[in-house]
């Protein structure tokens, strides 16, 4: 009765998706947008009409300008530094392009491009020091924030006045003073449309990625050969021009120059960036957080306005506002990973069915014994990995190796050693194609072919995406093995979709159906997800109808068929329910029926924790990866099995001397060649009685069973 | 560069300080009329011994690798408010604890955050000045402006105006501030952990040194000293205006620190550097505001020297590409 509670709990409430929402980028977003609508929620509680077109609108015209100065905030920030100068560049922009345009009678594109290289001016002088000199940011920003802001203070003593009389009319000036395109202000257009190609910028040039490449860390970015000094300058230079802009905007807007023009604007740009979620010290952040940040603390600082709070209240609520976003966001970037970690593993409610005996002399086909105790070594401490060992028609020994290549064993004696290609990840299930070329699922990439002239060529590396998969599980994760049907048509399986190879074993604390059959089709290249929710599909084998395949769910310990084509298309069928340990790959055995590798063993203490979801949770959370609780690994054990799922034959190496964990096996000329994942060796073993010329190829031609 | 590998030739930045202010001693002296009168010579030392006790509380926090923008902001407030309550009728005594406990409290506030949050110290102090100026200003002052109304006729008032065999108190106060916190840097156990502290704070930690009490002490220490400032500067004056946290008495505060030549980066420097730094203000100051220059000009004159005394202690401590630390601003 419980039991059957867990079950449906475990069923109904899918765990998961919050360790893979946990997981996503834009994450980071989700709390400045909380903080967003919270500031909605409680303001527009407390000033009636706030949050209506009219009491958004109002603050439109100064949202462009301080978009622009939070804008320019954040680039420097993302770069690893700050710029606390913006609010003085801000006010010297306005009060030149005002001289410039009213006093002196520029032309108004002319002023404008004056302010602008004022602005750059200024940027260049703050980007020499910190990004040359190697200055600290604050401090020069700080510095260059009084003098500028002391210079601004003496030229508005002696031209205020002037300043502020208009001598000629200009209507690009009036455009940019008055008018509003779709509504909105000009400053606003211009800032969202900036907003818009510094997202470009940002997240697809190559700049860009340098800004963001020296913010996240300067020594690796140095150490890779970037130019830091340069984009560090650069970013106080863009900085500096974007806050002159808002500086023409305001000049536009209110034609005067004063003593507090852009004064706390600094602490204004930089609560806007942080608030939205861009780090202090840089590397993390974006033009949309930017733009989150401008909006939440425009309308907290024109709340505060509007509520009329005594001196000194605004002061203490951006005060907290800046202290309690930079403290979420100290702790979110620090503590992020962590959460993560524990969240993510999410078991489900597993029964597995009677673990079959295997006791020596008990009569059952998995009794064990030894055969293969004393079988030959190849390559023995010259390889790391060989998942799945395969043979071409001149009997050469090819293996996937944890480097990441493949590496070929010669015939006859396979003493002699040369890598085959470089695949760059860690090659698992191989198979050979009609034409002699070598098909190889490779973890971490996808699938790939190789010719025989050793040039790889990338078959497929993503599917369709899922519907209501959280995760992107269009790329390939973890492919597995595979095999090729006789219309030449590649299935293949994805063991898991929520963890790499590297942590593989931890899917099975979950127990859950992560993994899928991928079919690719090289006649059109396309590749479809054939069947989804697997308990990590692991081998693969053409059945010798050529319309089926076996496949073996290792979580699962069963082995199942299934029809892609003919009358049974589409059905699914148990073939073995409980094997008495965790299946891995399938191949063809020479009398008819396949083998299958055992990768471990079976034990009531893993079997009763996966019906006890609750336990691996507690576990996963409480105690460090090294104490959990893992399925047996350490055995090594082949059995062959017939077309109806009967046992025939059953190989053991009972010490595990030799070969523990073996992943994979195949026949070849009356040898067994034998693999493991993290094996240092390739065994092979002489199967009494087999045929001498049968080989995998010559069955899949039909020659022979 | 350690001591031994020097030339014999060169000097530090505070003997090239000390001379420049000893030229300018002279340069003043010759040129100006009054700036060598007793008068003078009496408000320069008075006018930047405040200057000078906000910089000992920021050379602790500066040695200790950290910063504290608050200090000016939170001797503003609290004792601002110690006038408030005596205004309001409370003894004085009683007021000038509360007060004490009001800047210990903000110094405390400021620890936790930087050590505990893990806010870099600029933000959190920043933060906190604008927080605490906000939240007194708001919720306990009446005026921007508080007189020292009182308290006017009690021991109170002498602390700051009255003066012992001819010396200003505020004077006296600076050299015993000074001497306290050097002879604390220096010789007990939490002073010389500081040191530790700021020199490399991973290697102290790992030495076992309670980094984070150690953190919360020296912001706890800094608002404590800020306070003495306070008291002084109110009672020499008889007012306090809170509105003197929107200037940039802070940055002077830096610009004293540093220019005497106590490293930003921490674990440099001594309560000495601080009082070299002191006097080339004062008498910069001092000279700059009988010749009639101009407040912003002072300002853009200031500036331009600690930029310059950022750049050679830029130099002097040099942080490259393989050095600098992630989120280091």
């Amino acid at each position: 009765m419980r039991e059957t509670l867990t079950r449906l709990r475990y069923r109904l409430v899918p765990d998961h998706v919050l360790g893979e929402i946990l997981a996503k980028n834009w994450i980071d977003n989700a709390i400045p947008f909380v903080i967003l609508l919270l500031t909605l929620s409680i303001f527009g509680a407390l000033i009636p009409g706030l949050v209506t077109l009219g009491g958004l609108g109002g603050m439109s015209a100064q949202f462009g300008e301080l978009l622009l100065v939070v804008l320019a905030m954040t680039i420097v920030m993302l770069g690893g530094g700050i710029d606390l100068s913006v609010g003085s560049v801000f006010a010297l922009s306005n009060f030149v392009t005002l001289a410039l345009f009213n006093m002196l009678g520029w032309p108004i594109p002319l002023a404008i491009l004056a302010a602008l290289a004022c602005g750059a001016a200024v940027g260049l002088v703050n980007g020499f020091l910190v990004g040359y000199l190697r200055l600290r940011a604050f401090l020069t920003t700080l510095v260059t924030l009084i003098i500028v802001r002391a210079v601004v203070d003496m030229l508005i003593l002696a031209y205020a006045v002037k300043v502020a009389r208009p001598s000629t009319r200009s209507a690009i000036w009036d455009f940019i003073s008055f008018d509003r395109v779709f509504g909105m202000p000009v400053s606003l257009i211009f800032a969202l449309l900036l907003a818009f190609a510094g997202h470009i910028f940002l997240t697809r040039l190559r700049p860009g990625w340098y800004i963001l490449a020296v913010g996240g860390s300067r020594r690796s970015a140095y150490n890779a050969g970037l130019p830091v000094r340069r984009t560090v300058a650069m970013t106080y230079v863009v900085s500096g021009m974007l806050a002159a802009a808002a500086g023409v905007f305001y000049a536009s807007r209110l034609n005067a120059a004063g003593s507090d023009t852009g004064v706390g604007m600094e602490v204004l740009a930089l609560t806007a960036a942080v608030v939205g979620g861009n780090s202090l010290g840089g590397g993390r952040g974006s033009v949309f957080k930017a733009l989150l940040g401008t909006v939440i603390v425009l309308i907290v600082s024109n709340s505060l306005i509007r509520l009329s709070l005594p001196t000194g209240g605004s002061s203490l609520v951006l005060g907290l506002v800046l202290l309690a976003a930079v403290a979420i966001d100290v702790k979110w970037l620090k503590n992020r990973a962590k959460v993560l970690s524990r969240v993510y593993v999410s078991p489900t409610y597993m029964k597995l069915g009677r673990s079959p005996d295997t006791a020596e002399h008990s009569g059952s086909p998995y009794a064990v014994n030894d055969r293969l105790k004393n079988v030959e070594l190849i390559g023995l401490g010259e390889i790391d990995g060989p998942e799945d060992p395969i043979l071409d028609a001149q009997g050469n020994l090819y293996s996937g190796t944890r480097q990441g290549d493949i590496v070929r064993f010669l015939a006859p004696d396979y003493t002699r050693k040369e890598v085959f290609v470089h695949t760059g990840g860690h090659p698992l299930g191989m198979a050979f194609d009609r034409d002699g070329n070598l098909v190889t699922c490779v973890a971490g990439m996808g699938v790939y072919r190789i010719g025989p002239d050793r040039k790889a060529v990338k078959l497929s590396d993503q599917t369709n995406r899922s519907w209501f998969s959280v995760i992107d599980d269009s790329r390939m994760r973890l492919a597995d093995d595979l095999d090729i049907a006789p219309d030449g048509r590649i299935f293949f399986s994805e063991a898991t979709i929520r963890f790499d190879m590297s942590e593989w074993m931890v899917d099975a604390l979950e127990a859950r159906g992560n993994g899928r059959i991928i079919c690719f089709d090289p006649r059109n290249g396309s590749t479809r997800t054939v069947i989804s929710n697997l308990r990590f599909p692991n081998g693969i084998c053409m059945a010798r109808d050529g319309q089926s395949f076996f496949f073996a769910e290792t979580w699962g310990c069963s082995i199942s068929r299934y029809w892609f084509d003919g009358p049974k298309r589409g059905k699914r069928e148990v073939v073995i329910p409980d094997l008495p340990g965790y299946p891995d790959n399938i191949n063809r055995a020479s009398d008819g029926g396949y083998w299958l590798a055992l990768v471990g063993m079976r034990t009531p203490a893993f079997d009763m924790a996966l019906r006890k979801p609750g336990f691996r949770k507690r576990m996963v959370e409480r105690i460090a990866p090294d104490e959990w609780l893992f399925p047996n690994m350490n055995y090594g054990c082949v059995v062959k099995f017939d077309e109806s799922g009967r046992i025939t034959d059953c190989l053991w190496d009972r010490s595990g001397a030799n070969h523990p964990m073996i992943t994979s096996m195949r026949e070849d000329r009356g040898w067994l060649y034998l693999g493991g994942v993290s094996n240092n060796r390739i065994g092979r073993y002489r199967i009494p009685g087999a045929d001498p010329e049968w080989t995998a190829a010559a069955s899949y031609r039909g020659e022979k069973p | 560069m350690s001591p031994s590998f020097r030339p014999a030739f060169a000097f530090t930045q505070e003997q090239i300080v000390v001379a420049i202010t000893l030229a300018l001693l002279v340069l003043f002296s010759v040129t100006l009329d009054s700036f060598l009168t007793a008068g003078n010579i009496l408000a320069l030392i008075q006018n930047v011994s405040i200057l000078g006790i906000l910089g000992v509380a920021m050379a602790l926090a500066i040695i200790g690798r950290g910063i504290d923008l608050s200090i000016v902001a939170n001797m503003a407030v609290s004792v601002a408010w110690v006038l408030q309550l005596s205004n309001n009728g409370v003894p004085i005594e009683i007021a000038i604890v509360m007060g004490l406990g009001l800047a210990l409290a903000i110094g405390l506030v400021n620890g936790f955050l930087v050590a505990y949050v893990e806010i870099p110290a600029i933000f959190a102090t920043l933060a906190m000045g604008t927080v605490a100026y906000g939240f007194v200003r708001s919720l306990l002052l009446e005026d921007n402006l508080i007189y020292l109304k009182g308290a006017a006729d009690t021991w109170f008032k002498w602390i700051g105006s009255g003066q012992v065999v001819g010396i200003p108190n505020s004077v006296l106060l600076f050299g015993l501030v000074a001497v306290v916190a050097h002879v604390v840097l220096r010789i007990t156990v939490p002073g010389r952990f500081i040191y530790a502290m700021g020199d490399n704070p991973t290697a102290a930690r790992s030495t076992g040194i309670p980094i984070r009490p150690l953190i919360v002490l020296q912001y706890v220490t800094a608002a404590a000293i800020a306070f003495v400032a306070g008291v002084i500067a109110a009672t020499s004056v008889d007012s306090v205006e809170t509105r003197i946290v929107r200037s940039n008495l802070v940055y002077d505060v830096i610009l004293v620190v540093v220019i005497g030549g106590v490293g930003l980066s921490g674990g440099k420097g001594s309560i000495r550097n601080v009082i070299v730094g002191t006097l080339l203000i004062g008498v910069l100051v001092n000279g700059m505001t009988i010749m009639n220059v101009a407040y912003t000009l002072q300002n853009i004159i200031k500036s331009l020297i600690l930029l310059t005394a950022i750049v050679i202690d830029s130099l002097m401590n040099p942080r490259d590409e393989q050095t600098s630390q992630q989120g280091d601003i």
